[in-house]
């Protein structure tokens, strides 16, 4: 009987309960009540509200099932397999078929060989990363705090190059940057360009598309973050001798660094491992390691080094993510 | 309708306080604040005081430099403060929602404006100022963890620090519960004592600004109604809405038919009151005759009326004991209600419904305030009683249609907003 009115026991203050342990730093609405339910209490019945408080504490992790599984078999199985392989013995060929020797000696191999490109995949994604913040900051408070009405068709605007492909988009900007193209014919003519100086093929074509692509994963967030930013507190800056710049400086940036973060980080992460836009805007000598990579699994062939380097720019993307949360602190994560 | 007392002056004077000169603001059409002049003294406890959407805090923010007025002056001190931003202003303001930086803790939320005026001695400024509100220890706290009240001490603190010559006040204890809002403005009055600031004080809630304030400034549509010390305003409002929103009243339409002596003899509903004349504010034609709950008294039959009293023959509708008093709602012969207010002072049971009783007053207890032509009538929009009522489940007896004496008053009170 005891079960049967546990398996029926409404539980939403009990699901909020288990909840709140959870985002602790988040300002939840407090929900006060106790997890027993507005019934009728008695001895048969808190045990059975101790049990129902059990079930809704696992529902929470019951929610997250389908998306773990998913990440599991998608994501842990396959970064395991790569892992493997930069292990195989590297004199292997995929005709042959690789042994798994522990040839732990491709990492430092192809970490000599290949340290301007890693370098250049980290100095491309932190340049663009930068030009994105940079162009993408103003254009997220304008549409936040001063586009009023127009608000909802600047994003929509924001977004809009997502409706054609990425290929595409990189594509056109070649025919853009391109050496008969209008941006060098003009650039050339007020003599910022020398007469045969071009755009294309160079690392500034590369970060320029990699800007370009991933602007909106830096305004969005920004964006986000800036829309909810309560304007009492710079009423209340300027009230206390706050001018622009020092409002800007004390306020409005402290209280956006959650949208900085997520828009750095989701500017920086995908540009880090990005080959599309320096296979088609730039040249092979300024390739950064996903085009390394990306040659040596469908050219070359050659799978443990690709595997390794593959290895490599994920735990360096990883380090350098780290330190740069831990730079800006926790709150700009959690955001308060 | 009096004018406001003691217009500013419109050029800079040697007047020490703040002085608002035909101040305005429009949006559009719809003017908010219209031509408002007003003067504040150093040093005061003032209490800007009126219904939601009157313009209160459009005055006030104006003041702090945060709406830019349409016309009209700001000048505190003799000094024209009208041009300048807000940053550039030596007022400072605690926020209705405090707007305490979330980012910041407490010690630095009190130490922003002092930081960036770039002064010496942040650390003890910010630890006395923290002392005064009695939030010692406090400083590394952020705001989220912190109580309302606790919040509230912090925002006051955060202007205080500033040492402005003129504090603004928005609305200040609102976000309290009742308990905690008395105990804040014991608090508001204590650190004004203190430290002597001129306070602007914006409210809504009418037992506030008399609590707390010196002078009390009625605001009505955009305009200053009356201004003067809380008794004044209270005994002797100069319109029906001052009567009506300071407090509770008994508003009869009457009509001046005569003059005997002193008093003015009026006509209201068939029976004949006088009001001295000293107390009329509107002198001949159709008037509203005010008296105060608390000043009429019940007596048994139309014999136990004293001599040179008025008395209108009721019936006890409602009776709410409240603990320290007992109200009543009578109902006249005509179908109008009346209210009136007995303390509990002594050990008489409170009278049952239905009770013939006279309702009768001193007639110095009494005033008169002007009644616009067409405004007896049920609903009419000048009627007081469409006037925001600030004090909600109070009082007993405060159902529908149960709010007020006067023709206008069947109309449910307006929710609050």
């Amino acid at each position: 009987m005891s079960d049967a009115r546990s398996s029926a026991q409404p539980t939403p203050a009990g699901s909020s309960y288990a909840g709140s342990s959870w985002g602790s730093a988040h300002a939840g609405p407090p929900s006060g009540s106790p997890p027993a339910g507005p019934s009728p209490a008695g001895p048969p019945r808190a045990a059975a509200s101790a049990v129902g408080r059990r079930r809704s504490r696992a529902r929470p992790y019951l929610l997250a099932l389908p998306g773990v599984l998913w990440l599991l078999l998608f994501f842990l199985l396959p970064v395991g397999q790569l892992v493997a392989t930069s292990l195989y013995d590297p004199a292997g060929s995929l005709e042959a078929g690789y042994a798994m020797t522990w040839a732990v000696g491709t990492y430092p191999e192809v970490l000599v060989e290949y340290r301007w490109h890693l370098a250049r995949a980290f100095g491309y994604a932190a340049l663009a990363t930068l030009c994105c913040l940079l162009l993408g900051y103003p254009l997220a408070y304008a549409i936040a705090r001063r586009a009023g009405r127009w608000r909802h068709l600047l994003l929509v605007c924001v977004v809009a190059p997502f409706f054609t492909s990425f290929l595409v988009r990189t594509l056109a900007w070649k025919t853009i940057l391109s050496d008969q193209g209008p941006v060098v014919g003009a650039l050339r003519a007020v003599h910022l360009l020398a007469a045969d100086g071009r755009l294309l093929a160079s690392g500034t074509a590369v970060v320029a598309g990699l800007t370009y692509n991933f602007l909106p994963f830096m305004v969005l967030p920004l964006y986000a973050s800036l829309e909810r930013l309560d304007g009492r507190l710079l009423d209340a800056a300027a009230d206390l001798y706050a001018g622009p710049v020092q409002r800007f400086r004390t306020v409005v940036l402290p209280l956006s660094l959650p949208g900085v973060a997520a828009g750095t980080l989701l500017t920086f992460i995908p540009a880090a491992g990005d080959y599309v836009n320096a296979e088609l805007l730039g040249t092979p000598r300024t390739h950064p390691v996903g085009n390394v990579i990306e040659s040596a699994f469908l050219v070359s062939l050659d799978y443990p080094r690709a595997a390794a380097l593959s290895v490599l720019l994920m735990t360096a993307t990883l380090a350098l993510v780290v330190g740069y949360l831990r730079r800006l602190g926790r709150d700009a994560l959690v955001g308060r | 309708m009096t004018g406001p007392a003691g217009p500013g002056p419109a050029a800079g004077g040697a007047t020490r306080g703040l002085a608002l000169a035909g101040l305005t603001k429009r949006y559009g059409s719809h003017t908010v604040v219209d031509g408002l002049h007003l003067h504040v003294p150093e040093g005061a406890f003032f209490a800007l005081l009126g219904p939601s959407g009157c313009g209160k805090t459009t005055t006030l923010r104006m003041v702090a430099g945060l709406v830019e007025p349409t016309a009209g002056t700001v000048h505190l001190d003799g000094r024209d403060l009208t041009p300048l931003r807000p940053y550039r202003r030596p007022v400072n303001t605690v926020f209705q929602s405090y707007a305490l930086f979330p980012h910041l803790d407490v010690g630095e939320n009190v130490a922003f404006g002092l930081r960036r005026r770039g002064v010496s001695g942040v650390a003890r400024r910010v630890a006395e100022v923290l002392a005064l509100v009695q939030l010692d220890g406090f400083q590394r706290r952020r705001p989220a963890q912190l109580s309302g009240g606790q919040q509230q001490r912090v925002a006051l603190a955060r202007a205080l620090v500033n040492e402005p010559r003129l504090l603004l006040l928005d609305e200040p204890l609102g976000a309290l519960d009742l308990q905690l809002r008395r105990r804040m403005q014991a608090e508001l009055k204590r650190v004004q004592t203190e430290v002597g600031v001129t306070f602007l004080h914006v409210t809504h809630d009418q037992d506030e600004a008399m609590w707390l304030a010196d002078t009390v400034a009625v605001m009505n549509n955009g305009r200053v109604e009356q201004v003067g010390p809380p008794a004044q305003v209270y005994q002797f409002p100069a319109t029906a809405f001052v009567a009506d929103f300071l407090g509770r009243c008994n508003l009869l339409a009457a009509e001046v038919v005569g003059r005997s002596g002193d008093d003015l003899l009026l006509d209201a509903h068939g029976s004949r009151f006088a009001v001295p004349a000293a107390r009329a504010r509107a002198s001949r034609g159709r008037v509203w005759l005010g008296v105060r709950p608390e000043k009429v008294r019940l007596v048994a039959g139309a014999a136990g009326v004293p001599a040179g009293a008025n008395g209108v023959r009721c019936v006890v509708a409602e009776t709410g004991y409240g603990g320290v008093g007992t109200e009543y709602l009578l109902r006249t012969g005509w179908g109008q209600q009346l209210r009136a207010f007995r303390a509990n002072a002594d050990d008489a049971a409170p009278l049952p419904p239905g009770t013939p009783v006279t309702a009768v007053w001193r007639p110095a207890h009494a005033f008169l305030v002007e009644r616009s032509p067409g405004a007896d009538g049920p609903g009419h929009a000048d009627g007081p009683g469409h006037a925001h009522r600030p004090r909600g489940g109070e009082g007993t007896g405060d159902h529908q249609g149960a709010g007020l004496a006067g023709p206008g008053g069947h109309a449910p009170a307006p929710a609050s907003a």
